[in-house]
Order: C-alpha cells, then sequence, then structure tokens
C-alpha cells in the first residue's frame, strides 16, 4: 500500500467518520481513533493527534452557524472553558505517563458512555428559577425557537463545572473532544435545555481541543500525512451531515450507529487488556 | 430599558464577529491543508506509509519556526502543518476576540475569565516546549 492509496482511503474513512459524528452528534474526532487503529494500524498517538485536529475542525465549522442564530451561550461557554481547559492541559500532562493500552481501555469505556449518552432523552424545558450562582455569573440567558424567544435559567453550576474538568482531563487524555461529558454536565446537573447544550458544548470543543493540541503538535503527535487527509474528509463529512439532518430522521440510525460504536469500544478494550497497541 | 437594549446590540455584533472569525479559521486551514497535500501526494505519492511505529515528528513539523522555514524551502508537509497550526490558532483566536468584545461592553467579571482561559492555553503552548 503506497501512501496515495493509504491517503485516498483515509479521506474516505475521515469523510464517513465526519458525516456519522455529525447526524449522531457523537463529533468527528471519537470515530477518527478506531478508524485509524484498528482499520489503518497506526500508533495511537498519531491517531490522538488526528483526531484532535479533527475535533476542532468540525467543532469551528459547525459552531460558526449556531453562533450567529444566537443560540450558543458564550458566557456560559467561556467560564466553563476554564474547567476544560485546564483539565486538557492536565490530560496531555498525563498522557506522557500513561501507558498506551491503558489509553486504550479509557478510550473504550468513554466511546461506551458516549454511545449511552447519545441515546437518552435529553432535558427540553427551560428553567424558570436558577441558582444564585448562576445570576451572580450572568450564566442564564435566552435562545430563540419556532415558538419565539426562550428565556431559560440554570442551576448547579459548582457540579456542572467539576464535570467539566473531568471532561477537560479526558480530552487531553484521550484526544477527544468529550462532547458526551460536556452535554451531561449542562443537560443533567445544570439543566440547560438540549438545543442549548448541545450547541455551547460543541462551541467549547474547539478550545478545549486546542489547549492540548498546541502540546501535542510540539510533542510530534501531529504527522501532516495523516492530518490532511483526515481535517478535510472530516469537514466535508461534517458538512453533508449538516444538510442532511434537516431531512432525515436520525432514530434509527442513532440506534445502529451506537451498537457498531459499542462493537469497536470492546474491540480496543479488548486488545488494551491484551496489550496490542 | 435603554442600557438593556445596548448590551443586546453588542452580545449580537460578537455573536455574528466569532461566527466570522470561526468560518474563515476553517475555511482557510482547509484550503491550505488541500495545497500542501497535493504537494505532498505529488513529492511522496508512492512512498510506504509508516505509522504502526511512533516516531514523534522531527523539530521541522512542531515548532513554528520549523514551520516557516520548511514553507521557505516548499516543503509539502511544513505546508500542511502550516494549516493545522491555522486550524489550532482559529479557537484560540475566538477567544482573543470574545475578550475584546467584552472589553467594550464593559463586562469586566467576563473580561477576567476570557483573561483566564487565554492564559491557561498560552501557559499549555510555552510550557509543552520544556516537557
Amino acid at each position: 500500500m503506497n501512501i496515495l492509496f493509504f491517503t485516498l482511503i483515509l479521506l474516505m474513512g475521515a469523510y464517513l467518520a465526519g458525516l456519522a459524528g455529525s447526524l449522531t452528534g457523537l463529533g468527528g474526532g471519537v470515530v477518527i481513533i478506531p478508524l485509524l487503529t484498528l482499520g489503518f494500524h497506526v500508533d495511537i498517538r498519531y491517531a490522538i493527534g488526528a483526531a484532535l485536529v479533527a475535533s476542532i475542525a468540525t467543532s469551528s465549522g459547525s459552531a460558526s452557524a449556531y453562533v450567529k442564530e444566537g443560540i450558543t451561550n458564550i458566557r456560559l461557554g467561556m467560564f466553563l472553558e476554564i474547567a476544560t481547559t485546564s483539565g486538557a492541559v492536565i490530560g496531555a500532562i498525563l498522557a506522557i505517563y500513561t501507558p498506551v493500552n491503558i489509553v486504550a481501555i479509557l478510550f473504550g469505556v468513554m466511546l461506551i458512555f458516549s454511545a449511552a449518552m447519545t441515546l437518552r432523552k435529553k432535558h427540553e424545558n427551560a428553567l424558570t428559577e436558577g441558582s444564585k450562582l448562576s445570576y451572580t455569573l450572568k450564566l442564564n440567558s435566552s435562545y430563540p425557537t419556532k415558538e419565539g424567544i426562550v428565556e431559560y435559567k440554570l442551576k448547579n453550576v459548582a457540579g456542572g463545572f467539576s464535570i467539566m474538568t473531568v471532561a477537560g482531563v479526558l480530552s487531553g487524555l484521550l484526544g477527544i473532544g468529550s462532547g458526551a461529558l460536556k452535554v451531561l454536565a449542562m443537560d443533567s446537573a445544570m439543566r440547560v435545555p438540549f438545543r442549548v447544550s448541545t450547541t455551547t458544548s460543541n462551541f467549547m470543543v474547539g478550545v478545549t481541543a486546542a489547549a492540548s493540541a498546541v502540546v501535542y503538535l510540539q510533542r510530534g503527535y501531529i504527522d501532516p500525512g495523516i492530518a490532511f487527509p483526515v481535517i478535510i474528509g472530516v469537514l466535508a463529512g461534517a458538512f453533508t451531515g449538516s444538510k442532511l439532518l434537516m431531512r432525515i430522521n436520525v432514530k434509527w440510525l442513532k440506534i445502529i450507529f451506537c451498537t457498531a460504536i459499542t462493537l469497536i469500544a470492546i474491540n480496543m478494550i479488548y486488545n488494551g487488556i491484551h496489550h496490542k497497541f | 430599558m435603554n442600557l438593556e437594549k445596548i448590551k443586546k446590540v453588542t452580545d449580537y455584533d460578537m455573536q455574528q464577529l466569532i461566527g466570522q472569525v470561526l468560518r474563515y479559521g476553517v475555511l482557510i486551514s482547509g484550503i491550505v491543508a488541500i495545497i500542501g497535500g497535493i504537494w505532498y501526494l505529488y513529492q511522496h505519492g508512492s512512498g510506504i506509509p509508516h505509522y504502526a511505529v511512533f516516531n514523534g515528528e522531527p523539530a521541522g513539523y512542531t515548532s513554528l519556526t520549523g514551520i516557516l522555514k520548511g514553507l521557505g524551502q516548499g516543503s509539502a508537509k511544513e505546508i500542511i502543518q502550516l494549516g493545522v497550526v491555522i486550524l489550532i490558532a482559529t479557537p484560540i483566536l475566538r477567544i482573543g476576540f470574545s475578550l475584546v468584545a467584552f472589553v467594550f461592553e464593559k463586562d469586566k467579571l467576563y473580561v477576567a475569565i476570557t483573561l483566564l482561559v487565554l492564559s491557561i492555553i498560552l501557559f499549555s503552548m510555552f510550557g509543552g516546549l520544556k516537557i
């Protein structure tokens, strides 16, 4: 297999990863790591570098639209980025001391968790009364819906902040956006409405991933030969996905995809336990 | 009431500005990566990939000075890495623009929060060199 062939196959794989990630809301990064390690036998460290780059690309690409529509809560995102970026720096440092097979096992567990989170029912209703801290930090806001502007308040800021720190550590350690944990923090702990929590999570992924990507770039994890087909493929896939999302019902697609992801995760955990990384 | 209105307008402006920064950052990095990628395939397309073993990339692609030096020599890999650097810089630039917007809105609390996030990332950027 020469480089031209490798690049073309990887481009196609990254396109499908971006498409699936955008249709299911899992993000482009999570699918890239198993694709590269299990599919192409690429070292997991190169895969982590590529996944980080893919996460930044999809996050920035789709966030631009949601920010302009005013759905994303910029203040909430900025405040919680204190937690995710400091977590990401810690994660990137921990990565030096963590054996690759442990990284693979952790990744598998995180993948299963993400799949479960995608299928879970989310909160749609807006809270009318927020906690004291939510007022002090000006986190309460409003967002446009088909029925007009909806005001929402949020609670349990400290709880959300703590989960975000964990999301940051895992993001730095595993090279993923940890979108599932971010949504958990905002949806389950802080009770942010679904549309706001998913778009704000997506908005934050870019900054979180950038905090660890600057470390990984300097450490030599990001290879240009892998990076360019991944960036282009994932971006094109995510773009197609965002266009398709308006027209198709993704319920069954989500179930099929999450089952597939779980099988892949089990495979990664198995290989991690048997030191095949 | 009047004050409320002014605040809303600037928040809206910030949303539009950040949206544009993200969009153009991704667009430019994608174009640079495509140019570098095509050139890379032209130069190395018939070689054999070696990614099963992790070597770490040489200094040429891991530091800004290395990348700029490679660009001067017209090396394809450094062009791709420039695209990667632009992509990583996009969200960081977004924080910079938010900082300016919060300063204009006179929102001291969020100027402080944004500065904190920015300094964590800068710490990571320059701290990473020594690790």
